[in-house]
Order: C-alpha cells, then sequence, then structure tokens
C-alpha cells in the first residue's frame, strides 16, 4: 500500500512539474531568431566549448551577429558542418579568414642536440616535467605527440621528432596549440607560406649550441624583409601574417634554415624531376 | 527574531555552506576566477535556494503527511531542477539582461548540491517556514562571501610569480581554498 502511494504520488508531483513547465513554455514563449535557429540545429549540439564560445547555442549567436566569424570553429562537427554553416549565413566556408596550425619547431632528429635519454610516459606534459624535456632546447618540439592525441582529424603527426601539420586536413580547431606544453603550435592564415620555424628565445649562441636549425635572432630577416614585417624580440624573428607578401626573400637569408618557404619547397622537388 | 539572527549569523560564518558544510564546491572551485561570475553565479544561487526552499517545505509536509519522507532527496531533485527551468523561462521572457547576465550559470544550478543540500538541511533542523526562508537565505549569502573572499584570492593568484612552477594552477587553488577553510573555522563557537 504505502508503495502504491509512494509512486502514485511522486508520479502526481513529476505531471504537476510537467503541466507548469509546458504551460509555461507556451505562455512565456520568447521568438528565436530563424538563423540562429537554423544555425543551431546544424551544430552537433556537444556543448563542449571547444569553438570558444559558452556552448552551441551561444556559438550560433555569435555567428548569427556577426558573419565576420569563421563557421569552421566547430571541431566536433568538422568541415561538414562548416559548410553547412556557411551556406545558412550565405558566406563562402572558411573563405577569407582559414587558419592552419603551424609548428614553430624546426628542431627535427638531426637538428636539435639532446641532453638525456627519456624513457619515462610517451607524453610531452610529463617529459616536460622532467629537466624541461630530453631536448637541449626547453622551447622546441619534444615530439612525443601531445598534439596528436588531441587532434581529432588526423592532421598532426610526428616525423623525424617534431610534429608536422597536414595542411589540407587541418580544421584549425586548436586542439593541438592547447595540448602543446611548450605553445609551440600557433594558428596561422592558410594564405601565409612563409614562417619562423623556432620557437627559442634562447641567446644565439645558446639556441644554435642546442639546435642547428634554431632561430639565433641575428636580424637578417628583418633587414632583408621590404614591408618591414619582420621583427626580432627575445632572441626570436616573428613574422607579421597581414603584411607578409609570402615573397620568401627572408627564408633565403636565414644562415640556419629556421625560416621555411612552402611555396619554394614545394617547388624542389619538381625541379628535381625536371632535371632528372 | 533572535533564532532568525542566529540562523542567519550561523549560516554566512561559522556553518558556510561551502567551508564548513563542503557543499557547491564545484562552482566554487570553477566560477570563482573572477569577481563579476563569481559575484553572478552567488547571487543567482541565493535567488535559487530561496525559492527552492518555498516550494520543497509545504512538500515536505505532504510527504511527511503520506509517511514517505524517505522520497525526500529524489522529490527535491526533481522539484528543484522544474523549478530552475521556470525561472529560465521567466528571466529570459521578462528580464533578459539578467538572463544574459547569468548565462549558463543558472542551469548549472539545477544540480547544484549546496541548493539540495539547504533544502534539506531545513527539514532536518525542523525548522518552521519562514526560519527556513532565512536560513536558505543566509546559506545563499555565506555562499556569496565565500566566492567574492576566493575570487579575490585567485586573482592575486594568477600569474603571480612567487608561486612555484608545478603549483600553479588547480593546486595553488585547493590550497588556498582549503587556508581560507581553516580560517572559517576561527568563527567556531561564535554562534551556540
Amino acid at each position: 500500500m504505502s508503495i502504491a502511494t509512494a509512486v502514485i504520488l511522486v508520479v502526481v508531483i513529476g505531471l504537476v512539474l510537467a503541466v507548469i513547465l509546458t504551460v509555461a513554455s507556451k505562455v512565456f514563449f520568447v521568438p528565436v531568431d530563424e538563423t540562429v535557429a537554423n544555425l543551431r540545429a546544424e551544430l552537433p549540439g556537444a556543448n563542449c566549448g571547444a569553438c570558444g564560445y559558452a556552448g552551441c547555442d551561444d556559438y550560433a549567436a555569435a555567428l548569427a551577429a556577426d558573419h565576420s566569424i569563421s563557421t569552421s570553429a566547430c571541431p566536433v562537427g568538422g568541415a561538414d558542418v562548416a559548410a553547412k554553416l556557411a551556406e545558412i549565413l550565405g558566406v563562402e566556408a572558411g573563405s577569407a579568414d582559414k587558419q592552419v596550425a603551424v609548428v614553430k619547431c624546426n628542431g627535427h632528429c638531426d637538428a636539435a642536440k639532446t641532453i638525456m635519454e627519456y624513457k619515462g610516459i610517451e607524453s610531452c606534459k610529463a617529459a616536460k616535467t622532467l629537466f624541461g624535456g630530453a631536448s637541449a632546447c626547453t622551447h622546441g618540439c619534444m615530439g612525443l605527440g601531445d598534439c596528436v592525441a588531441a587532434c581529432d582529424f588526423d592532421a598532426i603527426h610526428i616525423c623525424n621528432g617534431v610534429a608536422v601539420v597536414d595542411r589540407e586536413a587541418c580544421v584549425a580547431c586548436g586542439a593541438c596549440a592547447k595540448a602543446c606544453p611548450n605553445n609551440v603550435i600557433a594558428m596561422l592564415p592558410e594564405k601565409n607560406k612563409v614562417f619562423v620555424q623556432c620557437n627559442s628565445k634562447d641567446k644565439g649562441a645558446v639556441a644554435r649550441k642546442a639546435c642547428s636549425s634554431a632561430c639565433i635572432g641575428c636580424g637578417k630577416c628583418a633587414k632583408a624583409c621590404k614591408f618591414e614585417s619582420i621583427t626580432v624580440e627575445d632572441n626570436l624573428a616573428t613574422i607579421n601574417p597581414e603584411t607578409c607578401k609570402n615573397c620568401g626573400l627572408c627564408a633565403k637569408e636565414c644562415p640556419t634554415g629556421a625560416i621555411v618557404n612552402l611555396r619554394a619547397k614545394k617547388k624542389a622537388p619538381a625541379a628535381e624531376k625536371a632535371e632528372a | 527574531m533572535l533564532k532568525i539572527l542566529t540562523i542567519l549569523l550561523s549560516v554566512i560564518l561559522v556553518n558556510n555552506c561551502i567551508l564548513a558544510q563542503f557543499l557547491g564546491i564545484c562552482p566554487f572551485l570553477g566560477v570563482s576566477k573572477k569577481l563579476d561570475s563569481s559575484v553572478g553565479m552567488g547571487v543567482a544561487v541565493t535567488f535559487v535556494m530561496v525559492l527552492a526552499t518555498a516550494a520543497t517545505w509545504p512538500i515536505q509536509q505532504l510527504l511527511n503527511k503520506y509517511e514517505i519522507g524517505y522520497l525526500q532527496t529524489v522529490v527535491f531533485i526533481l522539484v528543484i531542477a522544474a523549478l530552475v527551468q521556470l525561472v529560465e523561462m521567466i528571466l529570459k521572457k521578462f528580464i533578459p539582461s539578467l538572463h544574459r547576465a547569468l548565462g549558463v550559470y543558472l542551469p548549472l544550478i539545477t544540480t547544484n548540491c549546496a541548493v539540495l543540500g539547504v533544502t534539506i538541511n531545513n527539514i532536518d533542523y525542523s525548522y518552521t517556514y519562514v526560519e527556513s526562508l532565512f536560513n536558505a537565505l543566509g546559506t545563499g549569502i555565506g555562499f556569496l562571501v565565500a566566492m567574492i573572499i576566493f575570487s579575490g584570492m585567485r586573482q592575486k593568484l594568477e600569474g603571480n610569480k612567487f608561486v612555484p612552477v608545478s603549483f600553479q594552477g588547480v593546486p595553488i587553488t585547493l590550497v588556498s581554498a582549503s587556508i581560507l577553510s581553516l580560517a572559517f573555522m576561527g568563527f567556531s563557537g561564535l554562534v551556540g
């Protein structure tokens, strides 16, 4: 008998609450902007916050309010969702400001010296706690793959001890940049093909000793640049992505090869083939 | 009147819901990074606590009448969750600015153990309806006070060079939370 009363009473309370909420949702209905509702419907609803907003609702509202926000910020939805969002908004999917992750380190196994043989947990974060990692340079890529684990799109891999981004597959979610304990990964516009592949803020001699492809802060690139888009600060050259014209003069001038020009890299294998 | 004052003083300082009863630790650690967000959370929690008490106290009488007081927890969670939903709808319709200010904190409060804790405490201490309401108000204010003090501490700790590298972030936050809790123990015995 007492079980019956308990069940009935709880069900009644639940029903009463349900009725109140249903009525309230009609009475206090607030018309939502149709665009926001459509955008929200396309988003996966994981509410993970990886886009940088408080949740899917917040991201949808921000997108509707400001069309310049990237539609490809949602790493859960990926490219499909980005395309659908762009279609609703009537903009091109991640057109002007498409970004990709860039690893600011070229200290591969032959270039960077090691100070120990690290045999601990296969994680950059763990290695970092042990004298800043196995590499002699404490600013660079440790190559243990925290970023690879963080990437949901199989767009970053460890090649010869350094993380390398697959620029085609990258959706610029920034998960790898967050996972990297040395902040080696930056998000740069896709149109920029020339960048400094070094993160070392050590003085020139120290940096050079630790890694043969380190930026030594000599400033040759800054002098070579015709657009004044390179600054050297804390012994590290930085290219301003907004003013850089991808001319590649700096890459040619760099004595250590710390600046790479992706366009030149693409041409090189083609030239080799032609010669052969 | 004196009893109400005693209740207020007790739950704000001596039996502070976060620092002495260890209820609502999640928002205490999660939302206390900035002063304005912790004030928002504190006010929202206080508001919901008073409303929840106003709704659950009569329901407890109903449960007692049918001798199913043991269903207290289940029923209270149900009622509080529904109540928060209702409050959110009303705020969205009539005070959108406040709804935006409270933002994501309001739905978070649905499952806040401090709210459930205060409603159950009201019954356990067999307070009257008015006393229960003041107990809820006081607990909410105590929550707010703890949040404000702690967010001040965290703003000082943020980016502080004196914090050792391995202690930065969560560890130093937990350490300072426990020290703050110890400090509040100094109030014990203030109210009989």
